[in-house]
């Protein structure tokens, strides 16, 4: 159901276009739809944008929606590379000292351990959920909807997965986690011989591909394709 | 200075957008709960009980802050010296030893972040609760920066469970979380959580002197 054709606004105060950043050029396929600013509320006409443009609210200046270019296969890659760091990152040692010979090295989920083992369980639990579970969720979800909707099928389930990004989005903490690594890294140095291990530059690596897939995912290009693949299906 | 007030909301036209898929539709019965009917999520004009959930929070937030300060949050322990340190006294440590940077990011993270966050909550539920007209763009400006940066007090909690982790050499060094390490952990998740429930559309209706509950 669509609401753009049938909605009867006075001409006086009929919703007004976005500001946007960047020329307009026509795409005559898409129906003119409104939208509504999560923000502030105000109603407004989607317009079409250029690619990389932004389109924010004009009364708030909250962004409404991107043209993201290729966003479903631009997510979708950097999401299968972000899977592979995340596996390195989490099964090599993140850091090791060393003093007088005595030598320890620990993994993410060694560290969480041992925090569990010191009983700080509630706060093992917090580390554990926001490093490793949640940015697990998310990959994993982004994945199994991305990939069948790059082949125009429907992913089951994917109002489920799209509900779940969205809530899961603000408890993932990988690149806080990785300043806190860095914070650590100094703070270790002063007393000991400390080696970087390879789960650090993974962490790196992992924080800037992570931040690559939040800004080529486009939730409305997801719900757009679906609709589309819904209309196919009823055409044939 | 008031601005200009442009076009309409969507609740005052019976729309309601969908937090999931965005998809604005027009809500048959407003008595009745009703659903997307693109993804099927239940629609409400504003979220429900916004401002009694994000007090609920933010108290619990104001009351842990006062622990998470007070108590131990790191205890140091070597062969020649050791120390039990707060927050605070964690970073002036840092200050001490020639760790400007780090001293200055720590203290941002764990000490301004989560004071702004509490202040700015509050200063932002009392002017909705009062319906106040009063900048209505930098409130929400305010609101989202607020979301931006909240996730960045975690950083003491991970920097304490790497080093209690880590640095476990018998009796060369010992690094142990301390009992502040909860409270302060609650309260980064606390106000995450009240800065969630809080709805921004409740600063703009005021403006066109609109009132919905759900």
């Amino acid at each position: 159901m669509r609401l753009a054709q049938k909605e009867p606004t006075p001409p006086t105060d009929a919703p007004g276009a976005p500001y946007q950043k960047g020329a307009i050029f026509e795409m005559a396929d898409r129906p003119q739809q409104l939208i509504a600013c999560h923000n502030c509320d105000l109603l407004q006409r989607e317009i079409p944008l250029n690619p990389g443009c932004t389109a924010s609210c004009r009364r708030c200046g909250a962004v409404l929606y991107r043209n993201a270019t290729d966003s479903i296969v631009r997510t979708l890659a950097y999401t299968l590379a972000a899977v592979m760091l995340f596996l390195i990152a989490n099964l090599f040692p993140i850091l090791s000292i060393e003093m007088k010979g005595d030598r320890s090295a620990i993994t993410l989920l060694g560290a969480v351990i041992s925090l569990w083992d010191q009983q700080m369980k509630a706060v093992s639990v917090v580390v554990l959920i926001t490093t490793i579970v949640i940015p697990a969720i998310q990959l994993v979800s982004m994945a199994y909807l991305l990939l069948p909707l790059k082949f125009w099928r429907m992913p089951v389930g994917h109002t489920l997965f799209m509900r779940t990004l969205q809530h899961v989005q603000p408890w993932s903490m990988v690149e806080v986690f990785l300043l806190g690594v860095l914070v650590s890294l100094v703070k270790l140095t002063q007393n000991f011989k400390v080696v970087p291990g390879v789960a650090m530059w993974s962490f790196g690596l992992l924080t800037l591909l992570i931040a690559a897939v939040a800004s080529s995912f486009s939730a409305r290009d997801v719900w757009e394709r679906l609709d589309q693949i819904r209309q196919r299906r009823v055409r044939t | 200075m008031r601005p200009k007030v442009q076009g309409v909301s969507a609740a005052s036209r019976g729309l309601s957008s969908c937090h999931v898929c965005n998809l604005v539709s027009r809500r048959k019965r407003l008595s009745v709960p009703a659903h997307c009917p693109r993804c099927g999520t239940e629609l409400h004009f504003r979220k429900p009980q916004s401002v009694q959930r994000c007090w609920a929070l933010l108290i619990s937030g104001y009351i842990l802050y006062i622990p998470a300060n007070l108590l131990i949050m790191m205890e140091t322990g070597s062969l020649i010296s050791y120390r039990k340190d707060t927050i605070i006294s964690g970073i002036v440590h840092l200050w001490k030893t020639g760790n400007m940077m780090i001293a200055v990011i720590v203290f941002v993270a764990s000490v301004v972040i989560p004071l702004l966050k509490l202040i700015s909550l509050t200063l932002l539920l009392v002017s909705v609760q009062r319906r106040s007209k009063w900048r209505p763009k930098q409130r929400t400006r305010l609101y989202r920066m607020i979301e931006l940066v909240g996730r960045w007090s975690m950083l003491d909690v991970y920097v304490v469970t790497l080093l209690a982790a880590l640095v476990q050499l018998g009796s060369m060094a010992v690094v142990k979380a301390g009992p502040a390490a909860v409270p302060f952990g609650a309260v980064v998740v606390l106000t995450m959580f009240a800065s969630m429930q809080f709805d921004p559309r409740l600063i703009w209706d005021p403006l066109q002197d609109e009132r919905y509950q759900d």
